[in-house]
Parts: C-alpha cells; sequence; structure tokens
C-alpha cells in the first residue's frame, strides 16, 4: 500500500471518529462540521455520477481520430475554441472538469487545449455566468470574461508547449 | 441540474439501443473512474467542511469590507484560494457585499479565485495532473485572477 493510501484511510477514520465522538457527546463545532460535510456531499453526488456517466459513454462511443482532429496537434486555434465552448457547457466546476480533461487527453487532445478548458470550466460556465450577471451585473461579468478568455488561452498555450516538450501527459496517478 | 439528468438519461437510453454491449463498457469505464478518484473527493469534503467550519461566512464579509480597498483585494484573493464555496453562496453573498459598498474589484478578486484556484481540490487535482502541474497550474491562476480584478478596478474607476 502506498503512503498516500494509507494517509487517506488515516484521515477518513480520524474524521470519522470525531464525527462520531461529537454526536455523542454533543460537540457544537463537530456537528456544524458533519453538516457542511453532509450537504457539500450531497451537492456533488447529484452531479458527479452522471458526468461519470457521460465520460464513461464518451469513451467507449467517440473516436480518437474525432478528437485529435479537433481538439489536437493538427486542430490549430479550433482546438481552442472548443476547448472553451465545451466549458460553457460543464456543470458543476472545476471538480468535474478534471475527470473529463484526462479522458479528452487520454484520447489526444493537446495540452494547450486541455488547460483551456480547465481554465475556462472555472470562469466561463454559461449557467454560472447569468447567475453571477444577475447577483453583480453584466458589466462585471462581462469585463471577467473578456479579460480572462484572451489570458487563460495564452498562458494555456504557453504552458502546453512547455509540458509538451518535456513529454508530460495527463494521467490517473497512484 | 434537470437538463444534465436528462442529456445522461437521452444519452444512455440511445447507446442502449444502437449497442448494448458498448453500452455496458461505458457503464464499467463509468464506475471504475468514479472508484479510483472517490477517495480523493472524499479527502477533499473532509477538508471542505472543517475549512468553512474555520472560516465561516460573517469573517470573509467582515474582512472584503474593511477600508483599505487594496488589502481587500489581496485578502479577496487569498481567501477565495483557500475555499471553496458553491457558486450558490458565493454569488448571493458578493451581491449583498455590493449593496454594502464593497468594491467591485474586491469582489472579483474573491469569486475569480474562488472558481479558479483551489487549494482544497488539490487532493483531486493532483490526482489527474500531479504534484507539479497542479502547483503551476493554480499559480498562473491566482496571477490572471490579481489582473481580472485589476482591470475590473480600472474600468469601475475605483483602483485609485
Amino acid at each position: 500500500m502506498s503512503r498516500t493510501s494509507i494517509a487517506t484511510i488515516l484521515t477518513v477514520s480520524l474524521y470519522a471518529i470525531f464525527l462520531v465522538v461529537s454526536w455523542i457527546i454533543g460537540f457544537g463545532p463537530g456537528q456544524e462540521i458533519r453538516h457542511n460535510f453532509v450537504s457539500f456531499t450531497l451537492d456533488m453526488l447529484k452531479i458527479l455520477p452522471c458526468a461519470f456517466i457521460l465520460i464513461g459513454l464518451f469513451e467507449a462511443w467517440v473516436k480518437r481520430e474525432t478528437i485529435e482532429r479537433h481538439f489536437g496537434e493538427e486542430s490549430g486555434i479550433r482546438g481552442y475554441i472548443w476547448g472553451v465552448l465545451l466549458a460553457g457547457t460543464t456543470v458543476g466546476g472545476l471538480y468535474v472538469a478534471f475527470p473529463v480533461s484526462y479522458s479528452l487527453h487520454s484520447k489526444g487532445a493537446k495540452l494547450g487545449v486541455i488547460f483551456t478548458y480547465l481554465g475556462a470550466s472555472a470562469l466561463c460556465r454559461a449557467p454560472m455566468a447569468i447567475f453571477e450577471a444577475s447577483f453583480l451585473g453584466i458589466k462585471f461579468t462581462a469585463i471577467r470574461l473578456l479579460v480572462s478568455l484572451p489570458l487563460v488561452i495564452v498562458t494555456s498555450m504557453l504552458l502546453g508547449k512547455y509540458l509538451t516538450k518535456r513529454g508530460y501527459k495527463i494521467a490517473e496517478r497512484k | 441540474m434537470y437538463a444534465l439528468y436528462a442529456i445522461t438519461g437521452l444519452a444512455l437510453v440511445i447507446s442502449l439501443i444502437v449497442n448494448r454491449q458498448k453500452t455496458w463498457q461505458a457503464l464499467k469505464i463509468a464506475a471504475s473512474r468514479f472508484i479510483n478518484i472517490a477517495p480523493r473527493f472524499l479527502v477533499m469534503l473532509i477538508l471542505v467542511s472543517a475549512v468553512l467550519f474555520l472560516i465561516p461566512d460573517t469573517i470573509i464579509a467582515n474582512y472584503l469590507g474593511i477600508d483599505n480597498k487594496y488589502g481587500a483585494v489581496l485578502f479577496g484573493s487569498v481567501i477565495g484560494s483557500v475555499i471553496l464555496m458553491p457558486g450558490f453562496i458565493a454569488f448571493p453573498l458578493a451581491g449583498i457585499l455590493l449593496t454594502k459598498g464593497v468594491p467591485y474589484m474586491v469582489l472579483s478578486a474573491f469569486t475569480t479565485t474562488l472558481m479558479m484556484v483551489g487549494f482544497l481540490t488539490y487532493p483531486v487535482e493532483s490526482q489527474y495532473l500531479g504534484r507539479k502541474v497542479t502547483i503551476i497550474r493554480n499559480t498562473i491562476s491566482f496571477f490572471i485572477a490579481l489582473v481580472i480584478a485589476a482591470m475590473t478596478g480600472l474600468f469601475f474607476g475605483e483602483i485609485f
């Protein structure tokens, strides 16, 4: 067993013990932390199963050549545009975008497009942008989108080029 | 949210009709991917639940509202990087702070780092991207957020 998995098991068991003891002795902060944990977990469980099913379908059905053509080395600037558009439809947030980017990369999407997709799925998800504009105004959201997109794309290109040269791959690490 | 369920359901049904074997394969991939990353998600949720308790909304609101707006931008970007908050809490909070006179650029620094920079998503992110690239991506994102905040301040005439 690796060191990280031992650390994970330890963290989870200590946390579980803490919650149970807090529940028994009625320790306030423990109750509040449990409440946070439950509400966040439920929130994620509303999204994650669907996200992973869609990832599975994507892996089974979409041909490698298709992804290489639209998101790969030959895609040029179009790949970045696809990356941003795909991000616009992403739900949840970055934590959903990470497994998606792993699938895209393993099917031949280039790194620059992957980092663009990650940055854009943090900032340019369509439902979130609309929600944000309703609280902070359209001007605020427009500035944020127009300033962030070029920065995200340019830094992603540079980072992608640099890492590609060094033979870097996105993988499920142990 | 319902759109997500509808799309997933429809995709599954179509896939089943066209090719049952491939659909089964897709579900197996989905399950094994999910199981592989689940421990990291669990650690992330544990961190989130503890940090949200240690740094409640009221403290965030207090510090974002301090008179020194540059200090507030800095605080907003650091706190936004550290915590994780769903949009349906973060934006209404930002909306309230706006009506209390907190500058746009402070809210920009806070909400942008909240979404782009993730201390608490580190367990999940590093599993896919690796430790080094996770740190590089978050550092770049932090500076992008500062530039966005500065531009927001400029366009709203708050920066000087």
